[in-house]
């Protein structure tokens, strides 16, 4: 085991916050896998740090790697991008890291923490969410600025909130939300409750929800494309199957999976 | 007051044991100290967004408390003293949410007042609106901090007994004279230490909050939210203004318990 | 103005009827468990018998029965209560504590304060207005309660073993405080002493069980028990029987022969009592036969020194019944007496007090 410099007080320190915060959103999931071969190159395990966006598609992903590599087990760790930058930086055992937007992999490359470069892997767009109801009679982005309309958006320090500021520069219309969540899920929720007439979020994130949302694309977001990068992480201990499970992520099959999601190509 | 000397009781290695569970709670802030960024502290702190949160904080913890006040001492007042079918039950329903996750606690509250909500439509249709509001803010905090006021005082005033009471009835006192001069004044202890402990949940509060009442700087955005806002971009800001939030935890805990020490009824001689 | 109760609560087996005569004060003797706190708590409204009634003058406190459930809560009887311990407000001062009384009753704050000063002064204790309970010894503490429940202007007072809690020096000032105090007084003091019995009361009920076994002037029932708590309170042996011309037959067929009270005519074969000091029992040792005037064999049960003689406490019978004796020391050691032996007791008729029962 590597020591590091204070590996007790971080502990330490990530556990209290994520007590006292209380509403970390992270998951992990270990898919079954098949009896491993040693001496195989493409062989062994690896964790994935990805974006909380990716959690289905990357599920699904690792699951079709796993069976076309016998012997390799993929672990997925999901939680918004910049809680992922931070696992990594204060040395959480990664491999491979997907980012929800160029900005969190930046500053994971600053830190000398990328292998080679990152690839670009999807796009996301925002779309407006409503409630299958539509109560506000949403139709146009412009809508969202008409008086009495409950909109929620992401508060612009996350990437969603940057998005949105874009697409608004792009409409030329200021919208005047009533909250400015910190993750997506908090504004979908707030949609699909009810309490809010129309959220901001990603199309994909609408796909997911199903039918509790209806989503309304507006032209405007092409000008707030959100791009996702993959890289294998510099302290990875197998960057060899890193690589292979990126190759795979960008592969035409990797790409089928993501569109069926709602991610775009970039 | 006793003076205690000579013979304690306590076998040494649970001084070990107890220097482990102190740690447990000193290190992490001392290591959350560490990483303060001194020189920006200041300009950190008093950003306009970390003002308008702390601000907000201060005002909704205040109001939270008087509404915990106001709810809390009927409600100690008649699980300790009332006798009702369903009593026990109501009991652990007040107690629920000390062991909800206050997510749970902001959805439940959600289903409520919501717009779609139980009580939500009524009010909504009576021109009120609570999600997205102050006044939500204020009621999750409520929500999550009321059961520390109403233990804390329903254990102050099983212990104090009725018979002072009793006393103060048979002079000739009506049952509103009674507790305005004899219980509450017996039951202050008990009913500061409540008020204080449910001051610093409510601005500790952070999952119903946001689950309920949403996230808008100076509307609903209290320090808890700014700081889970501001990790994901300046953990400097976080860092600083988790700081801020555990010192006012620090005095507001310390102020009471120090006085509560201070003012510790004397023994009563036979 | 006069007091009327009549009560009874079935899961505590009590059931007592108990009359005042305006400014009366009356003593409730008993063992523990007889009921007497029992009693005072009905009476100041904080327990709620099953059936029964009580008033005070025109005042209807309860009437509790088939068709009516009238319940007039405490603040409203006029019954303040004033307990073993003084139970003084601990964060007032012992003026604001007597001026609670007045104050709960509507009067300024000058005016309550000016009554709780008069109070104080009438139980000496005007120089501890200041004082916080803390600070005040039981004694102290004790009178200023007697102040608080004197200040609120009760109708009847009640008072619950005022002086068991203090020690030995505060009891006799509380007792003389008590004495000026409860004088043409409606009052009910529940006591274990016969001293404050004798000092404070016109007239004793002895209560046992729950039930009212004796009630009389207090004078009458200690010189003439009835009851054998009453007799043990008085310090009396006390043997029931039929009476004869000479004294009483006890059922068993031993004779206690003694002096009939004057104008007394007794019809034979009347129940009746025979008491007697045990300082009229003298013990002998030996086997004496049959069974003679005022002598009767006993076992002795205990032997414990009182005042500078000892007493010899036995049980005769069948039934079983506790007589005492009291001899010297030197008479004691000079017979050997040890618990379990069995000696006989022999009474001077002379000294034993024959009377109806």
């Amino acid at each position: 085991m590597r020591i590091t410099r204070k590996p007790f007080a971080t502990v330490l320190v990530v556990g209290a916050l994520a007590v006292s915060l209380g509403a970390c959103a992270s998951g992990t999931t270990r898919p079954s896998t098949g009896s491993a071969s040693p001496g195989s190159s493409t062989s062994g395990e690896i964790t994935v740090f990805a974006a909380a966006s990716l959690k289905t598609t990357f599920t699904q992903l690792a699951k079709d790697f796993e069976v076309q590599h016998p012997g390799t087990k993929v672990t997925l760790s999901f939680a918004g991008s910049s809680d992922l930058v931070t696992q990594i930086t204060q040395g959480a055992p990664a491999d491979v890291f997907a980012s929800a937007d160029t900005k969190n992999m930046s500053k994971l490359a600053d830190q000398g923490l990328v292998d080679g470069t990152a690839t670009n892997f999807a796009t996301n767009v925002l779309e407006i969410a409503v409630p299958p109801a539509n109560p506000a009679s949403i139709s146009s982005f412009a809508d969202l600025a008409k008086s009495g309309v409950k909109v929620v958006t992401c508060a612009s320090q996350v990437p969603c909130g940057a998005a949105t500021e874009a697409a608004e520069k792009a409409a030329g219309t200021m919208l005047k939300p009533v909250s400015e969540e910190s993750s997506v899920t908090d504004v979908l929720g707030k949609v699909t409750s009810g309490e809010a007439d129309a959220g901001l979020v990603y199309v994909t994130d609408v796909k997911a929800a199903g039918d509790k949302v209806k989503g309304i694309p507006f032209p405007e977001s092409e000008k707030a494309v959100n791009t996702y990068p993959i890289a294998t992480v510099g302290t990875s201990k197998n960057k060899e199957l890193a690589a292979a499970f990126i190759a795979n992520v960008t592969s035409e099959a990797g790409k089928k999976v993501l569109r069926d999601a709602g991610f775009g190509t970039p | 007051m006793i003076k205690r000397s000579g013979y304690y009781g306590i076998p040494r290695w649970i001084y070990v044991i107890a220097a482990v569970g102190g740690l447990l709670m000193v290190l992490p802030l001392v290591a959350m100290l560490l990483r303060v960024n001194w020189p920006q502290f200041i300009p950190l702190i008093t950003s306009d967004s970390s003002i308008a949160a702390l601000g907000l904080s201060l005002r909704t913890s205040a109001a939270s408390t008087v509404l915990c006040i106001v709810l809390g001492v009927p409600l100690a007042l008649v699980l300790a003293r009332g006798e009702f079918p369903g009593q026990r039950l109501l009991r652990s329903f007040v107690l629920l949410p000390l062991v909800l996750p206050p997510v749970v606690g902001g959805l439940a509250l959600l289903y409520t007042f919501g717009r779609q909500g139980l009580l939500g439509k009524s009010l909504e249709l009576a021109g009120i609106q609570i999600a997205f509001s102050t006044a939500a803010v204020v009621l999750a905090q409520t929500f999550v901090a009321l059961p520390f006021l109403v233990v804390s005082l329903e254990g102050a005033l099983r212990s104090a007994g009725s018979r002072y009471e009793a006393v103060a009835a048979t002079l000739g006192a009506r049952p509103t004279t009674v507790l305005r001069r004899v219980t509450l004044p017996l039951v202050l202890p008990g009913l500061a230490s409540g008020a204080v402990l449910s001051f610093a949940r409510s601005l500790g509060e952070f999952g119903a909050t946001l689950t309920f009442a949403g996230s808008l700087e100076g509307i609903t955005r209290t320090l808890p939210l700014e700081i889970y806002l501001q990790r994901e971009t300046d953990a400097d800001a976080a860092v600083a203004l988790s700081l801020v939030l555990v010192v006012v935890a620090v005095a507001v805990v310390g102020l009471s318990y120090g006085r509560r020490r201070s003012s510790a009824p004397a023994e009563v001689q036979p | 103005m006069s007091f009327e109760l009549q009560a009874s609560l079935r899961d505590r087996n009590f059931d007592m009827a108990v009359s005042l005569a305006d400014g009366e004060t009356v003593a409730i003797l008993g063992p523990n468990g007889a009921g007497k706190s029992t009693l005072l708590s009905v009476i100041a409204g904080l327990l709620r018998p099953n059936a029964g009634s009580a008033r005070i003058g025109d005042k209807e406190l309860f009437t509790l029965d088939d068709r009516t459930h009238f319940w007039t809560p405490p603040h409203l009887r006029g019954t303040a209560l004033l307990a073993q311990e003084a139970l003084l407000f601990p964060h007032l001062n012992a003026l604001n504590n007597v001026a609670f009384g007045p104050r709960s009753a509507g009067a300024s704050k000058a005016a309550s304060r000016e009554s709780a000063q008069r109070w104080l002064t009438e139980v000496d204790a005007l120089d501890l207005a200041d004082r916080k309970p803390a600070q005040l010894s039981g004694g102290q503490a004790q009178r200023v309660a007697v102040a608080r429940a004197l200040a609120a202007e009760p109708e009847l007072l009640l008072l619950d073993e005022p002086m068991a809690a203090l020690d030995i020096h505060a009891a006799p000032l509380l007792r003389r405080v008590l004495k000026r105090v409860l004088k043409n007084r409606k009052a009910i003091i529940v006591t274990h002493d016969i001293l404050d019995a004798y000092m404070l009361a016109d007239r004793v009920i002895v209560a046992e069980g729950g039930r009212i076994t004796e009630e009389g002037p207090t004078r009458q029932v200690l010189e003439r028990p009835r009851s054998h708590f009453a007799a043990g309170l008085a310090g009396l042996n006390l043997v029931a029987g039929a009476t004869t011309s000479e004294g009483i037959t006890t059922p068993d067929g031993r004779v206690f022969a003694g002096q009939h009270d004057p104008h007394w005519t007794p019809v034979p074969g009347q129940a009746g009592v025979a008491a007697f000091p045990p300082s009229s029992v003298s013990v002998f040792l030996g086997d004496v036969h049959g069974s003679p005037r005022n002598s009767f064999p006993v076992t002795i049960t205990d032997l414990e020194p009182y005042g500078d003689q000892i007493r010899v406490r036995a049980s005769s019978g069948p039934p079983a019944q506790a007589l005492s004796a009291d001899i010297t020391p030197a008479a004691s050691a000079d017979l050997g007496l040890v618990p379990g032996m069995e000696v006989r007791f022999v009474v001077k008729s002379a000294l034993v007090s024959v009377y109806p029962a």
